[in-house]
């Protein structure tokens, strides 16, 4: 037989040495502190951090305030809804800046997307109260929209820079032969165009929810009467005490998002 | 071709282009009302504020007044009355800024190989690992970091661990330290710099790695000539992730580190809160922005230069 | 859920030509007892919600603001000058309700609401220190324990980040009253302060585990707070400085843009009523001031040294006050000198 073409090598280009170490220490080391969290959530004593012995009485008074449960629900659908329409908008900001040439207005449209992340939250957040709070009294209307429009702003350039950066080196080879082929334009987008910047929106819905999920200042200073998320109900109790009730709700979203996300992605798989 | 046919064509171009151009503003309209309405324009109420006067009990008064600008920088010693350098300000954003190098590199240090190995799985696991960087995050940021603290405690499972193993004889006092400040907020902030790097390393071409190391690159060569420059846009959008809003980062070092210092964003914080002086705090606030603005737009500037350069 | 809930029955009463009473509470977080709320609801068929807040001055922003929704609010003493100044609260006049007659009289002629034409009493505590006497056993009842520590606790110290409380502490430990501009007596305290925080861990709030478990074991601290303390570690003991110490009280008032006023009156009234104080302070663990609560009070809180001033010690404790703008900025720069 002949000598192979290429030289063999021991290894594959794929891994790295060390890479899967230092990933499967930052994975231990995700997961240890909410390992404690799920413990403590069966704990029968008040504490955060004192082992009393088993028990579900922070489950069950959890299912009885109806405060904290509704904070709960709260803060789930209003990450949802923000963290969708922050991804869809963000995508679309994507396409629009990538790929080309620089064009008048390029810096100006990635400066304001990134201005979210340069100031503080409590800067935005008083600058939001005093908007906000004019409005409100204007129109006499305290629903949600508030916190949904506040949570989009700030979670658009969160879920921007994954899917600009997934977009920025992916060439248009694939949609060019598309389009050679006479597909139209719509067809290139979902075809084409789409399944490959796949990756990229996953990651930015994924980090905007989450963003969502933990933000407090905004939050706390937008809120109105009946409107407290998960974060502004921890925060109210930081300078009381703190109990475990917090973490047996906390371990029902973690357990409730496990499986919202299989199903998803048991769903994907099976259309792939 | 020859150029009597490429003048029509040319033009063609050139109406293409302008097309392309409002397809694109389009495009980025909606992210742009979005962040305008809701994250910019109420700014403007700051720029207002750090012109007044603080007012009584918060909030600002009326009146025109250049003390919040001013006493960024310098103020009036409270004893003696002499001006001097605000030196309390520029300690505490050197130490802010000091922590978000410090974090940018811990994520990267941490945050590229696991994106790295993410990206490497086959493709119907990587959502799920994916998908296993974020979940603790969909609990409150406050009771992880109760448990953190829970982790380091001298009595905490780590010190327990050591003790165990023989690797020390007495506990290392870890809680309240910068070392927990350091480990809190490279957690808090991983996702930031995993996710996009992950989205730059997924779609990496590997033909062209190897292609490197057929012309017998070493590993380490390849990563750095071939990978590192193809994943860059993902580095560069997870360290901005990571740095900037790590400026503004109270709670996590306060927590953990024990709350003895301030940072910038607490500074701020306290300006709005008990220390009733708005128009000092828009005007600090007013200040970082801009820094932080001019260097990203220096960035973008020297990067989309390279790219149309190379 | 519940929102459905409600909308189903506003829709129901609606149709009936009648609405849905509610009651819109905004408070400090984990303060109000559900049970509390529920034997409101129950007794006046009013849906409340509640709200949380986690600081004065965030409460004060917000319906400062307006459009917030809000009916009742419980700002601390300190605050509500501020709060009546403004023109935020209703001059509900709660010294003509009928349960007025249980408000210790102690109560009635507070500086910061005379006569209780606006608020009504809902919890009061103490500002004080924390001392493991594991560690030490040298007196405890003075702010030297975290001004001048002792060698045995140095570095075993957390401050609570209360610039209005420390502040007063340590202006007093010098011999001075909270909020004076006295520039002699403000430096002491800010070199005291500086030289002081060598020696702490910490200015963090929620160390209820660290106390217990030891990892801390001296402070400032609440005494409520330290009363938990004291359940999970017998050690911890409760000193009230002798040099001054600060009282407080949060109070209930009536929102002057409420939406629900008649229903925010009636819970004022309610809980004025004994029994009803004792729910609140079974809760929080601190005391009310109403009279007759404590038949039903549980037994550890009747003789528990953290709400059981000694009787010696009454006359040290002080009532910390808004300090007037110039001041307060003053104080602003020492407490950010401290921290920097």
């Amino acid at each position: 037989m002949a000598e192979p073409a290429r030289p063999t090598r021991g290894y594959s280009v794929r891994t790295l040495p060390g890479f899967a170490i230092v990933a499967l220490f930052t994975f231990v080391a995700l997961y240890a502190p909410i390992a404690i969290l799920v413990v403590f959530s069966f704990n029968a004593g008040t504490s955060l951090a004192i082992w009393e012995g088993f028990s579900l009485r922070w489950y069950v008074q959890a299912a009885q305030n109806e405060q904290v449960l509704d904070a709960g629900l709260r803060s789930l659908y209003l990450a949802g809804f923000s963290a969708s329409i922050a991804t869809v908008a963000a995508t679309m900001a994507a396409l629009a800046t990538t790929r080309t040439r620089r064009f008048p207005g390029r810096t100006m449209i990635y400066a304001l997307i990134n201005q979210p992340l340069m100031v503080p939250e409590i800067v935005t957040a008083v600058a939001l109260l005093i908007v906000f709070a004019a409005v409100k009294v204007w129109t006499g209307h305290t629903s949600m929209i508030y916190l949904i429009a506040a949570h989009t702003a700030f979670c658009v350039p969160f879920a921007y820079l994954p899917i600009r950066a997934r977009l920025e080196t992916m060439d248009n080879t694939l949609e060019v032969a598309a389009r050679d082929l006479y597909a139209p334009p719509w067809k290139v987008f979902t075809r084409v165009t789409l399944p490959l910047m796949w990756p990229g929106i996953i990651a930015g819905l994924m980090l905007a929810f989450v963003i969502s999920m933990d933000d407090v200042v905004i939050t706390e200073f937008v809120k109105s009467a009946g409107q407290d998320t998960l974060p502004t109900y921890m925060l109210g109790q930081l300078r009381r005490v703190v109990t475990p009730e917090i973490n047996a709700i906390s371990t029902v979203i973690l357990v409730v998002g496990a499986i919202l996300v299989s199903l998803f992605f048991a769903l994907t798989m099976r259309r792939r | 071709m020859t150029d009597a046919i490429s003048e029509a064509p040319r033009a063609l171009e050139r109406e293409a282009e302008k097309n392309d151009i409002r397809t694109r503003w389009l495009l980025a309209t909606p992210a742009i009302v979005i962040i305008f309405l809701f994250a910019t324009a109420p700014l403007f109420v700051m720029v207002v504020y750090s012109f007044l006067a603080p007012g009584d009990y918060g909030n600002v008064k009326w009146e025109f007044s250049l003390d919040g600008w001013t006493n960024v920088l310098v103020q009036r010693d409270i004893f003696d009355d002499t001006l001097m350098w605000a030196d309390a300000h520029l300690s505490i954003f050197w130490r802010s800024l000091s922590l978000s190098v410090i974090t940018t590199f811990l994520t990267l240090v941490f945050g590229v190989p696991t994106a790295w190995f993410i990206a490497t799985q086959p493709p119907g696991r990587r959502e799920v690992w994916l998908f296993l960087i974020t979940v603790p995050f969909w609990t409150n940021l406050l009771v992880r970091t109760i448990a953190i603290q829970e982790l380091i405690r001298a009595e905490g499972v780590i010190n327990n661990t050591l003790l165990f193993v023989g690797l020390i004889n007495a506990p290392i006092q870890m809680m309240f330290t910068d070392f927990a400040i350091a480990f809190g907020m490279t957690y808090v902030y991983l996702p930031l710099m995993v996710l996009p790097v992950y989205a730059a390393v997924e779609k990496l071409d590997f033909r062209l790695v190897e292609a490197a190391h057929d012309l017998y690159a070493g590993r380490w060569v390849a990563f750095r000539r071939v990978i590192l420059p193809l994943i860059k846009p993902g580095i560069i959008a997870g360290s901005i992730l990571v740095f900037i809003p790590s400026l503004g980062a109270y709670v996590t070092p306060r927590v953990l580190g024990g709350g003895k210092n301030l940072m910038f964003g607490n500074l701020i914080e306290l300006q709005f809160g008990a220390g009733r002086n708005w128009p000092l705090g828009a005007a600090l606030s007013l200040m970082l922005m801009a820094a932080v603005m001019v260097s990203l737009i220096y960035y973008v500037r020297v990067t989309s230069r390279e790219q149309s350069d190379g | 859920m519940k929102h459905a809930l409600t909308a189903v029955s506003a829709l129901a009463l609606m149709a009936g030509g009648a609405m849905a009473k509610e009651l819109n509470i905004y408070n400090w977080g984990n303060y109000t007892n559900p049970e509390l709320i529920e034997k409101f609801e129950a007794e006046t068929g009013i849906d409340v919600t509640i709200t949380d807040y986690d600081s004065n001055d965030t409460a004060l922003a917000k319906v400062k603001a307006g459009g917030h929704g809000f009916d009742i609010v419980v700002p601390s003493h300190s605050y509500i000058p501020i709060w009546i100044s403004e023109g935020l609260l209703l001059e509900s006049r709660p010294d003509q309700m009928e349960n007025f007659g249980n408000v210790d009289p102690v109560w009635v002629d507070v500086a910061w609401d005379p006569g209780r034409h606006y608020t009504v009493p809902w919890q009061w505590g103490t500002t004080g220190v924390v001392v493991n006497t594991k560690y030490y056993d040298g007196d405890i009842n003075t702010s030297a324990i975290f001004m001048d520590p002792p060698e045995e606790l140095k570095g075993k110290i957390n401050v609570v980040p209360e610039m209005g409380d420390v502040m007063a502490l340590a202006i007093m430990y010098y011999g001075g009253t909270p909020c004076t501009g006295d520039r002699e007596i403000l430096k002491k305290v800010r070199d005291g302060l500086v030289e002081a925080k060598k020696s702490w861990l910490g200015m963090d709030y929620g160390n209820l585990e660290k106390f217990a478990k030891e990892d801390l074991w001296a402070g400032v601290n609440w005494n409520g707070s330290t009363f938990r303390m004291r359940l999970q570690n017998e050690n911890v003991a409760y000193g009230y400085p002798k040099e001054g110490y600060v009282v407080w009280m949060d109070s209930v008032a009536v929102l002057a843009d409420a939406r629900n006023v008649e229903e925010a009156k009636m819970f004022q009234n309610f809980i004025m009523e004994p029994e009803n104080a004792a729910l609140i302070s079974s809760f929080a663990r601190y005391a009310n001031g109403i009279l007759g609560s404590d038949p039903y009070m549980p037994d550890d809180m009747k003789t528990a040294p953290e709400i059981v001033i000694p009787a010696e010690l009454k006359d040290k404790g002080v009532f910390n006050q808004a300090c007037p703008p110039d001041v307060q900025q003053l104080y602003t720069r020492i407490w950010t000198d401290l921290q920097k």
